[in-house]
């Protein structure tokens, strides 16, 4: 969309005004993420820029905040409890959620449609209502405030992602390949490992890793599935934010969006790798 | 973004369902290499098929079910479930039933009926759970049900003195077991006995902390029965009797061999002694029956109605009381339903709650309008956005598709920190308000703990899930049909708003009932800037669990809330399918 070299005054101040509109929401969309970066090196208790900070002294930045959150009991408990919950419940609905997309997309499902609402729901409901309804189950089974429960929980919530994007890796998949590896003498089990497996790889691993963020940034499940013995690093940012706020949750914040952006560089490097192997063009 | 793509269910070529259709049409059986018929070795095939698909799908299904699906039908079933006034007043429930006409106070049989139920259930300390329950409906419930509990004891003390004073046997729990048990009971009772001193014994001589251990007596004692002559003549006392035996056997680990019975014992003996039952008595300690048979009569008397009203509380008096007992006594309830709906159950029928008690309708009301108004912020920035990536070349839309996925991806909890340290008064938003000189430093904005706040925060956090839904639906709008439309002689207006933008709404409707449906749902977000009126009905759902532990109103809230968001689903489903949901 150039400007063409015939446009008329009028065109011009709209192409350019709607170019400045469009930065400036880009600006909402980016700017309170990347300005909590500058804030977490702040040398004091301050959620603003210091005037030392905006005539860039070096005395006014610091790293305490990020020694703090390393030495901190309750931060490291709770960073602890995350890795301990994340990667469990991750392997849960990544192993149960691949099976189900190869079943899924077998050309006759009976109630196909029945079955992945069933699947998706957990995306669906409102976090605050699966909670609800997980506190009062859990509690009657005496899962509520245990480990097992909450990475159950968890992985439950991670399903949705691993079948929609198993599912959307198998739409592209060439069932000649599996007929030819029976054809060769392959039983079913080392067809699927040896044929299948390595090529839906790239959707199983971001369907993965849409499970892991989604249980690793998990707070409301958590707060009422788990118990103090289940503190996750969002539940200790969560209460940080309610009570005493302290500009260590900065620092929390800003490690968090490094690792976002590395989880983001690694899923879209598999979506283009997936789909340059079923022979789609990069998008 | 993954293009709308034909689901494995359309793909084309021969299936077994074809050939099965084609092997109808063909005139004779035609039969398979191994002789039998094409059409059932097909069929069979089929069958395979379905049952290997089914077979892998399972072990998830299975697990959803349980971890998901089976919480949120315990929600539902909690919404209406009231089970706790009938199991913990059983005969007063019934008495009630049966003899109040819901007008004044009931008759004395109601209040002897729930003496006995209340001194059961303050023994196993459950009347403060049913004050609380009942609290929710009739304020003042719970402080009289734990004031009654605690008196409850001296229902009947007059009698127990009266008895006691006649013959000093009756403080004996020997005198009652041996009026009310079964012999049978007695035999085992003291077999028992023997058993248990006996180990006692070896473990006075046993020497080590193993020895003790495995010698630990741990049979109980036989569950206590009421003979058959108890029964029929002197019935009150009996079923009482049996009820206090049981409780201490199982609650207390006692035996009623060793314990005084309760008082209201006492006072169902004396009303069945006045009322001249016992007299065909043909057990042990007839005696003692006979003499207190001839002594009530002079007795002291002072009715559990009379009790309750005088010593307890002058509130059991109260129509409205016995109404809230009586209208939710049914084990199932529309009771929390009415109440998220600012409606009551009353004796009378169901009637709007107090002025000053309407808090839901406003709530929900507050949760519908705050979503509108993110969902339409959200149109208002993401549409220039989409317009603008779907319109520019693969490269460089790519590069500024990373500013839209990298908040996508961003934890929730430190988008809104980044917004509570934004939007605070000493933040930066001000601080650079003030700086430009556009407010005056002792005029802050109060942008956070209040509406404002949840909005801007909110649809900041949902503005990607617009996007991305416009942007996969206006990369599939060819250009031509605008320059068609402009070389036509449409002003780009015109031609934006008659062509363009008619093409783009299947985007908007998908990208608002994502928006819409995750933001009434919201619950982090409210909770860190909205403050007080800023939160949604999931704040109160989450008060209603964690502080108020009104389990049944938070869940029929939830209810409520589910049942909207499945509508909206259903919507999308319709418009957009779920198998089309994309990813970034």
């Amino acid at each position: 969309m150039d400007l063409p070299p015939y446009a008329s005054t009028g065109e011009r101040i709209w192409f350019y005004g709607f170019r400045v509109i469009c930065g400036l929401i880009f600006f909402f969309l980016i700017a309170p993420i990347l300005i909590i970066i500058p804030l977490s090196f702040n040398a004091e208790n301050f959620f603003t820029f210091t005037p030392g900070m905006l005539a860039l002294e070096s005395e006014a930045y610091s790293l305490r905040h990020y020694r703090d959150f390393f030495t901190n009991d309750s931060w490291q408990q709770a960073l602890w409890n995350s890795v301990k919950i994340a990667p469990a419940a991750t392997l849960m609905s990544v192993a149960l959620g691949t099976l189900a997309a190869v079943g899924l997309s077998q050309p006759h499902v009976p109630f196909r449609r029945a079955i992945m609402a069933i699947l998706i729901s957990p995306m669906i409901v409102p976090l605050i209502i699966s909670a609800a309804g997980m506190y009062f189950f859990y509690s009657r089974v005496g899962l509520q405030g245990t480990y097992i429960g909450v990475v159950l929980a968890h992985a439950a919530l991670g399903i949705p992602f691993v079948i929609i994007t198993v599912t959307a890796t198998l739409v592209g998949f060439d069932r000649s390949l599996t007929r030819a590896s029976a054809n060769l003498g392959a039983g079913p089990v080392r067809t699927f490992f040896r044929v299948q497996m390595p090529l839906i790889l790239p959707g199983v691993v971001s369907g993965g890793l849409f499970a892991f963020i989604t249980s690793f940034d998990e707070v409301v499940i958590v707060l009422f599935v788990g118990s103090a013995g289940q503190k996750t690093l969002p539940w200790q940012m969560f209460i940080g934010l309610r009570e005493q706020i302290s500009p260590t949750i900065l620092a929390v914040a800003t490690i968090l969006v490094a690792i976002s952006i590395l989880l983001l560089t690694t899923v879209e490097i598999l979506r283009r790798r997936s789909e340059r192997m079923r022979g789609m063009s990069p998008g | 973004m993954s293009d709308a793509a034909p689901g494995p269910a359309h793909l084309a070529g021969p299936t077994p369902d074809t050939v099965l259709r084609d092997a109808d049409r063909a005139r004779g059986p035609v039969l398979a290499a191994d002789g039998t018929p094409l059409k059932r070795s097909l069929n069979r095939a089929l069958r395979a098929q379905k049952l290997r698909a089914l077979g892998l799908i399972a072990p998830l299904l299975l697990f959803v079910v349980v971890t998901f699906i089976a919480p949120i039908a315990d929600m539902l079933f909690r919404s209406v479930e009231n089970e706790i006034v009938g199991q913990t007043l059983p005969r007063t429930v019934v008495a009630l039933d049966e003899t109040w006409d819901g007008q004044g106070a009931p008759d004395e049989e109601v209040y002897r009926a729930l003496a006995a139920d209340l001194m059961v259930a303050s023994e196993l300390k459950n009347h403060t759970r049913l004050g609380s329950r009942l609290n929710y409906e009739t304020t003042g419930m719970s402080s009289l049900f734990r004031r009654s509990g605690r008196d409850v004891d001296d229902i009947g003390e007059v009698y127990a003195d009266q008895f006691i004073d006649l013959d000093a046997a009756w403080e004996e729990p020997a005198t009652w077991v041996a009026l009310m048990a079964d012999p049978g009971w007695d035999e085992r009772q003291a077999a028992w006995h023997e058993r248990r001193d006996a180990a006692e014994a070896e473990r006075a001589a046993a020497e080590t902390v193993e020895e003790l251990r495995a010698l630990a007596f741990t049979e109980r004692e036989p569950r206590f029965r009421v003979s058959d002559m108890a029964q029929e003549e002197l019935p009150r006392t009996a079923r009482i009797y049996a009820q206090f035996a049981q409780v201490i056997q199982t609650e207390n680990a006692d035996s009623p061999t060793e314990e005084e019975p309760w008082n209201i014992v006492y006072q169902a003996l004396y009303e069945d002694l006045s009322a001249a039952r016992g007299r065909n008595y043909e057990g042990r300690e007839g005696a003692l029956l006979d003499a207190a048979r001839d002594a009530v009569g002079s007795f002291e008397t002072q009715p559990v109605k009379a009790f309750f009203l005088e010593e307890i509380d002058e509130e059991w008096g109260d129509p409205r009381v016995w109404g809230t007992i009586s209208a939710f006594s049914s084990p199932y309830t529309a009771g929390y339903f009415l109440s998220s709906i600012d409606m009551q159950l009353t004796p009378q029928g169901i009637e709007p709650q107090p002025e000053d008690q309407q808090i839901y309708g406003l709530l929900f009301k507050r949760t519908m309008v705050m979503s509108m108004t993110i969902m339409f912020a959200c149109i208002a920035l993401g549409y220039p956005i989409a317009y603008l990536l779907s319109n520019l070349p693969v490269r460089t839309s790519n590069l500024l598709m990373i500013l839209v996925l990298l908040p996508f991806w961003t934890s929730l909890l430190v988008r809104t920190s980044a917004w509570k340290v934004l939007l605070q008064q000493q933040g930066v938003i001000n601080d650079t308000l003030v700086w430009l000189g556009l407010v005056a430093d002792g005029n802050r904005l109060e942008l956070i703990n209040n509406q404002t706040g949840t909005i801007i925060a909110m649809t900041h956090i949902l503005l990607p899930f617009m996007i991305l839904p416009l942007y996969s639906v206006m990369k599939t709008i060819p250009p031509q049909y605008v320059r068609a439309a402009r070389s036509l002689g449409a002003t780009p207006w015109t031609a934006f708003r008659r062509v363009y933008f008619p093409q783009s709404v299947p985007g908007i409707g998908a990208g608002c009932i994502l928006v819409f449906i995750l933001a009434i749902g919201y619950y982090i977000t409210p909770e860190l800037v909205g403050g007080t009126t800023g939160t949604f009905v999931s704040n109160r759902i989450a008060y209603h669990i964690s502080s108020s532990l009104n389990w049944g109103l938070a869940a029929a809230l939830g209810s409520i809330l589910l049942a909207f968001v499945l509508v909206l689903y259903y919507l999308y489903d319709r418009i957009v399918g779920i198998d089309n949901v994309s990813l970034g």
